[in-house]
């Protein structure tokens, strides 16, 4: 059996097999499935200051190979998710990833600074959800606001700091080298592709939001691109995310130059899928006589 | 309780109506747990998203589940391709069910068009204690009727063009009924103008109502926090999940 442990900014993962915020909730609903100690890590749903009530429905519409949504942040705050969820996370094995979205800087700074006497492993900074009105993508799309928030977080916190990028700019790769020059510890990427569908017979969008963020298969091209693209430009452990629904996807997320993987949407049709791409990641490596999972990060040669 | 996933066959595939198809899948671990008002989670193949579909019928002895669905699109018209003897991927059962009362207090179902389906297994509790009041465009779109019949419920069936037991909506024949008779329940499903005009029917006649609701859905678990519907509790206002805090859901709870 291969090694497929990974080092991210000093967290050991037992395997590089993360399910993205957003899309696991924060590990109860898929704990009826299968033991969280299985996976690498979670990345629990993105949390504010203050409770937060998400966008009107309809919130989801599907696409070709992938989906459109506009949640819009809905969760209960940072103090509901350190007394009532991270209780249940904690000693299940597991590397904890708090995603933080607060909608100021000094929100964020806040909630940092709460998650930080806590047994969370590391923070993921996001700074690219689509669907809200502050914070979120507006933090993300120019290297200034990027890394003030990165400096900020870093400051605010002694954990590990990730910081999630937004794919809805024009170069990534130069707000990536912001945010590792502001301090970040990781980055991760991509967040969804902004998006829209509209209904032909009423002629409105099938969103209330009207826009919404794009994930699933379709983005997975995408993904690749900008992860080679940003692991070229840092010297930061990426997190590659973006698409992947299996084993084979991961590996190449890996070789673009990823040290782990997010999956997201894949879990909603498959909620085995992050299990399935370690067990086939596992036998890839052994059929393939590579020994150690790292062995793939970057391993990509450019034409 | 654990979810089950997993490829269950389909023992039995009839169509009822046009673009309606009724599906007996065999799952015994499912049935077991399974109750009236929750739903399934089924896999369309070359889609991303599972299509939702609630539960009609809950067979313990035998081991099975029915379902009757209708195609609203590309993934419901792929699912009611799927052939007697093939295996449907499957995540159920989810989602929180109907309350049941007694088998000795009277209930009334309220069902219209493809909302009928998730009523008979909840009528079937009260067996002649229950009004099946069911409604349709239009004769050839009646489904069910019968079965509700064979669960010894009273059928008043309605049609909006009169082509099949009354003409009108089931609105009118809820009032009538409620003129007539007491209730201790109302349970319906159906779009939302319905369910509005039957909440306020139970409200003013001060009936225990419970809706079957439906929205745009991805995890089907409540993780995703997609499918949102507005509800209010303690004159508090907030976004709900129909996956994991419905479909099923106090009408005073509810904000159509």
């Amino acid at each position: 059996m291969a090694n497929l442990s990974v080092n991210i900014a000093g967290v050991e993962f037992k395997n590089p097999v993360i399910p993205a915020s957003g899309t696991f909730g924060n590990g109860r609903e898929y704990e009826k499935f299968y033991p969280l100690h299985l996976l690498g890590g979670i990345s629990v749903k993105g949390m504010t200051l203050n409770p937060k009530d998400g966008n009107p429905p309809p919130r989801i519409a599907e696409t070709p190979a992938g989906m459109l949504n506009s949640v819009g942040l809905q969760n209960p705050g940072v103090d509901y998710f350190i007394q009532n969820e991270l209780p249940n996370l904690e000693n299940k094995g597991t590397v904890i990833i708090a995603n933080v979205a607060g909608s100021t800087v000094e929100d964020c700074i806040t909630i940092a600074q709460k998650l930080d006497d806590t047994c969370v492993d590391m923070l993921e900074l996001n700074i690219s959800c689509p669907n809200v009105k502050e914070g979120g993508v507006a933090f993300g799309v120019s290297c200034q606001s990027a890394a003030g928030i990165t400096q900020a977080v870093r400051k605010a916190t002694k954990k590990p700091l990730m910081v999630k990028l937004s794919p809805n700019v024009t170069d990534i790769a130069s707000i990536a080298r912001a945010v590792e020059d502001a301090g970040a510890d990781a980055v991760s990427l991509i967040n969804t592709v902004l998006g829209m569908r509209i209904d032909i017979k009423n002629r409105r969008p099938i969103l209330k939001n009207n826009m919404g963020g794009l994930s699933g298969p379709a983005v997975f091209p995408v993904a690749v691109r900008m992860v080679w693209q940003v692991a070229n430009a840092v010297n930061i452990p990426v997190v590659g995310m973006g698409g992947i629904s299996k084993w084979e996807d991961a590996v190449e997320m890996m070789m673009a130059g990823a040290t782990a993987v997010q999956v997201g949407a894949a879990i909603f049709s498959n909620p085995y899928c992050p299990v399935e791409i370690i067990d086939g990641l596992n036998n890839y490596l052994d059929d393939s006589h590579i020994a150690d999972v790292n062995e793939l990060i970057g391993c990509v040669k450019p034409w | 309780m654990a979810y089950q996933q997993g490829l269950y066959p389909l023992i039995k595939k009839q169509n009822l109506a046009k673009n309606i198809y009724d599906f007996t899948l065999l799952c015994p671990e499912i049935a077991k747990e399974a109750l009236a008002g929750q739903f399934v989670h089924i896999k369309a193949d070359g889609f991303l998203l599972r299509r939702p579909i609630s539960i009609c019928g809950i067979n313990r002895q035998k081991g099975t589940l029915r379902i009757v669905f209708e195609i609203r699109g590309q993934g419901t018209e792929q699912i009611a391709g799927i052939n007697e003897g093939e295996l449907v991927d499957m995540i159920a059962p989810l989602g929180k069910g109907f309350t049941l009362l007694a088998k000795d207090k009277k209930a009334i179902v309220v069902g219209g068009g493809i909302g009928v389906p998730p009523m008979l297994e909840v009528a079937s509790h009260y067996r002649e204690n229950a009004a099946a009041i069911i409604g349709f465009r239009n004769a050839a779109a009646v489904i069910l009727d019968k079965d509700f019949e064979k669960n010894w419920n009273k059928v008043i069936l309605c049609t909006d063009d009169g082509s099949a037991g009354q003409k009108g909506f089931v609105t009118q024949a809820l009032k009538s009924r409620l003129e007539a008779e007491n209730a201790d329940i109302i349970y319906a499903c159906g779009p939302a103008l319905m369910l509005k005009s039957i909440i306020d029917l139970a409200n003013e006649y001060h009936i225990k109502c419970e809706v079957s609701l439906e929205e745009r859905m991805a995890c089907g678990v409540g993780a995703c926090l997609g499918c949102a519907c507005k509800t209010v509790k303690n004159g508090e206002e907030f976004f709900a999940h129909v996956c994991k805090d419905g479909p099923v859901f106090e009408s005073k709870e509810v904000i159509l």
